[in-house]
């Protein structure tokens, strides 16, 4: 990078906020998926709003293109950047700005840690619903990047569902304010547009989202079955019965048997070819009517057995497993593809064995963690990075996968974005002119496509969109 | 002109999809999202200006155009598969037509949007009226899993998916949403389902209308109504202003909201009767189509008082339909520009946004649907036009002539 923009940049943030030596970009390298690295040409952390403005007139000025990055947890390879890129580290900029307990609302920065919003806010009875797993690390503004998810997005959506404002800067320096408070916006719906944009429209620096009250009861339930295809068919019995549970969760056997195995053990049944979590929540009387219903159709659909708990504690031990599974797999081998991708509810069963076909062909480990309700899979690949025959075999078979869940009729990601590691699957789900209108709209908010490039969008599969004749 | 479009019309199409509206315009029916785009690339290239028409009540057939394109022809519910809670529906489909055909296979769109049920699937999603559920089940676009759109140049653009969860590429989707028919001419729809629910009960309470906003404001924390309307007295065409609650889910669910909801006093609450409860909702529903001109501001419950006011003075409390905490009121009624003006600077002037929903076309060109856009956004909106309809052929008013 030129050392004269190391210069001007430090004289914006203070020259300890900008990293360029090598080995203070080790960090930056990767995100949460193992599969792609690349060094960025420098990282600058600006501290303040004014700062963030001033870094982006700058770049602007210098057409140095850059990517934003909140915590690093993502799971597309979204938040690298080439060493002609700077990395905006966001992570300074992690302060609640307001909270307003009336209209559960909440004004925050991009770099406010996910389940720190929750805490901060639950002194007045509410919390921020959607709760990736990573929700301990990663930001609020990652998490409007990528439209991130999570095993509650079932009752209660995904970060689309409740972000209602940004202030947005974009790539030339410029603010604009999208959305409104209140909830109907001015104008057509732009934060619609910009949540999931990865970073590609310019970076909100303001984010105003809508809190929840926390449920007065929550019943949490676990069942155990002799088979995926019994779970899956129970999912789809308790859906069909208009209940919508909090959050419908699945694991398959050589997930339970990683969790079980691991310092982590929940008590799961290691011979269960899978083991589902429902959560009901709500008033009291609706909790108890609709547990009561659930638990029923469980055992229907051959659950062995049902375990029930509704105190915190109690809860917490049969979520254990489920919320440290990644972290089970991660003690199987030295790295983790953490997969993700979305077929209809209905053929959860046939998805799961073709994958384990595909699984069995390529020697490879897999276990699988779902988010049942919606159909939503993260078939986790366990290998090791360091032999290039496995990583090609892990490669192949996520590609396999994704295909195979486009023709069930699903979608290649549901809550973890396209980043750069998924670029490559975008034609199999959208035509060129579909993809050319998503170029259309990114040069619209950033004309010069500065703003994390070659991500998302696989340029040479887009048909060319004129640009505007009006006057 | 009229004359060249038809024959030209009659060519791409076959004559049995051209017509003559009342006026003497040609119009299109087309029958397919290909014919659509074949209709604008037509357009596009010679210059001719498109109106989009679906059942003619909340996109008013008036917009100045050399040709309208009507969806009457796009009527086909594509697909519905209980087992995912998906349907796919053509944008003509009347939302009447949906309904029966879900409710057969025990299921609903969670929505009730203004007008009546012969209004197309189209026009709410390029509306994005939402009704008085938007409480429990969200607005228009959390129904939407994805959509195709013809663009003002004749291209196709198949946005989102038909999963439930899906963050593959941008959501172009949304911006169809409530987009008014700037962005393109939506052709189908990927919606999302619920079950039925086992219980449907609706409760109202009658009373001044501070007293009902007030009740309305502590109830809505204290239990989780699918839907808390307020509705003025020519609404609900009673003596008083009437507080409607509707619970959804499990009987037992229901019956103890019901009984949580009698102890909240001071308010007497009745329930309605189950064979009266739908023809109640339809009911309100059809009165937003009271006046010639239906508008939406977003408000959140505790600005309710102040935004009732601030329109009854300019216009008046005739008809109005509002969420009690969910962040919308609606209005209907006789307007001029002058006095719509005047609501939608005073709205602005509390940060509240005001969308003109349907209007004849002279208050609609005067003032847009959206009218003047916060800072920077004008400019956004301008180039997302221009990329969607870069001739302009789609004659639509998003922002007005004169802006405030």
């Amino acid at each position: 990078m030129d050392p004269s923009l190391i210069d001007a940049l430090g004289r914006l943030v203070g020259s300890r906020w900008v990293r360029h030596r090598r080995a203070e970009l080790a960090t930056y390298t990767m995100d949460g998926l193992p599969t792609h690295e690349s060094v960025p040409g420098l990282v600058v952390m600006p501290g303040t709003r004014a700062e963030l403005v001033a870094v982006m007139r700058l770049l602007h000025e210098r057409r140095v293109p850059f990517v934003a990055r909140g915590a690093g947890t993502g799971l597309s390879g979204g938040a690298l950047a080439e060493p002609t890129a700077a990395l905006v580290a966001l992570t300074r900029l992690n302060h609640i700005l307001h909270v307003d307990p009336v209209r559960r609302r909440a004004v925050v920065e991009p770099g406010v840690v996910n389940a720190r919003l929750s805490e901060a806010v639950a002194p007045h009875g509410l919390y921020y619903a959607p709760d990736p797993s990573s929700q301990t690390a990663c930001t609020i503004g990652g998490n409007v990047a990528e439209n991130a998810g999570g095993p509650h997005c079932l009752k209660y959506g995904v970060t689309t569902n409740h972000v209602v404002a940004l202030e947005v800067v974009l790539a030339d320096g410029s603010i604009v304010r999208l959305g409104s408070p209140h909830g109907d916006a001015w104008g057509p719906d732009l934060v619609g547009l910009f949540v999931g944009s990865e970073g590609m429209f310019g970076i909100a620096c303001e984010i105003t989202v809508r809190l929840e009250p926390i449920p007065v009861a929550v019943r949490t339930l676990l069942a155990d079955f002799p088979s995926v295809r019994a779970a899956s068919e129970a999912v789809s019995a308790i859906i069909a019965a208009g209940v919508l549970p909090a959050a419908l969760e699945m694991m398959d056997r050589a997930c339970v048997q990683a969790v079980e195995s691991s310092i982590y053990a929940a008590g799961y049944p290691t011979d269960a070819a899978a083991v589902l979590l429902a959560e009901v929540d709500g008033t009291p009387e609706a909790v108890a009517a609709d547990a009561d219903l659930v638990a029923a159709l469980l055992r229907a659909h051959g659950a062995r057995e049902v375990r029930s708990a509704s105190t915190l504690d109690e809860r917490a031990r049969l979520w254990q497993g489920r919320k440290k599974a990644f972290g089970a797999m991660g003690r199987i081998a030295p790295d983790l593809a953490v997969q993700d991708a979305v077929v209809p509810r209905s053929v959860l069963p046939d998805i799961l064995d073709r994958i384990e076909e595909i699984r069995a062909r390529h020697s490879l480990m897999i276990s699988n963690v779902f988010h049942a309700g919606d159909g939503n899979l993260h078939p986790n690949i366990s290998f090791d990075r360091r032999d290039a025959a496995v990583a090609e075999r892990v490669r192949v078979a996520s590609s396999e996968i994704m295909a195979a869940c486009v023709a069930a009729g699903g979608t290649i990601t549901g809550e973890h974005g396209v980043g750069n590691d998924k670029i490559a699957y975008m034609p199999l789900i959208f035509d060129a002119e579909t993809l050319g209108a998503m170029q259309a709209v990114r040069r619209v908010f950033d004309p010069t496509e500065r703003a994390n490039p070659g991500k998302v969008v696989p340029v040479h599969a887009c048909r060319e969109w004129r640009r505007g004749g009006r006057a | 002109m009229s004359e060249t479009i038809t024959m030209r019309l009659r060519a791409l199409l076959g004559s049995d999809s051209v017509e003559r509206d009342p006026d003497g315009l040609p119009r299109a029916t087309p029958a397919s999202a290909d014919a659509v785009a074949l209709v604008c690339r037509t357009a596009d290239a010679e210059g001719w200006k498109i109106r989009v028409e679906g059942q003619g009540t909340w996109l008013t057939p008036d917009a100045p155009a050399d040709l309208a394109v009507s969806t009457r022809g796009l009527d086909q519910i594509i697909s519905v598969s209980p087992a995912d809670l998906v349907a796919s529906v053509e944008a003509g489909a009347t939302l009447e037509a949906v309904r029966r055909r879900l409710a057969e296979q025990g299921m609903w769109l969670a929505a009730d949007p203004p007008g009546r049920p012969g209004r197309s699937i189209g026009s709410v999603v390029a509306t994005a009226t939402a009704g008085p559920l938007r409480l429990g089940f969200g607005p228009v676009r959390d129904h939407v899993l994805g959509c195709t759109i013809a663009t003002g140049d004749g291209r196709l653009v198949r946005a989102g998916g038909r999963v439930v969860k899906n963050v593959a590429g941008y959501d172009l989707t949304k911006l169809q949403i409530g987009g008014f028919g700037g962005f393109g001419i939506v052709t189908d729809v990927h919606l999302r389902l619920r079950a039925l629910p086992r219980a449907d009960v609706t409760l109202v309470a009658r009373g001044t209308r501070d007293t009902l906003t007030a009740a309305g404001r502590d109830l809505a924390g204290a239990m989780t109504p699918a839907a808390l309307e307020l509705m003025s007295p020519a609404l609900a065409t009673e003596p008083e202003w009437l507080l409607a609650a509707r619970f959804l889910g499990t009987d037992a669910g229901v019956q103890a909201d019901m009984r949580r909801l009698a102890g909240q006093a001071p308010l007497s609450w009745q329930p309605l009767p189950a064979e009266r409860s739908a023809s109640f909702w339809q009911l309100s529903a059809r009165g937003m189509l009271g006046g010639p001109v239906t508008f939406r501001l977003g408000v959140l419950g505790d600005g309710l008082d102040e935004t009732i006011d601030l329109v009854a003075h300019d216009l008046d409390e005739g008809l109005i339909s509002a969420g009690a905490s969910s962040g919308m009121l609606r209005w209907t009624g006789l307007a001029t520009v002058e006095r719509l003006r005047a609501v939608r600077r005073a709205a602005a002037a509390r940060e509240i946004p005001m969308t003109l929903e349907r209007a004849p076309w002279p208050v609609r060109h005067a003032l847009g649907h959206f009218g003047a856009y916060r800072e920077g956004v004008g400019q956004l909106v301008g180039r997302l036009r221009e990329s969607f309809d870069p001739h302009g052929c789609l004659s639509v008013a998003l922002e007005g002539v004169e802006h405030g």
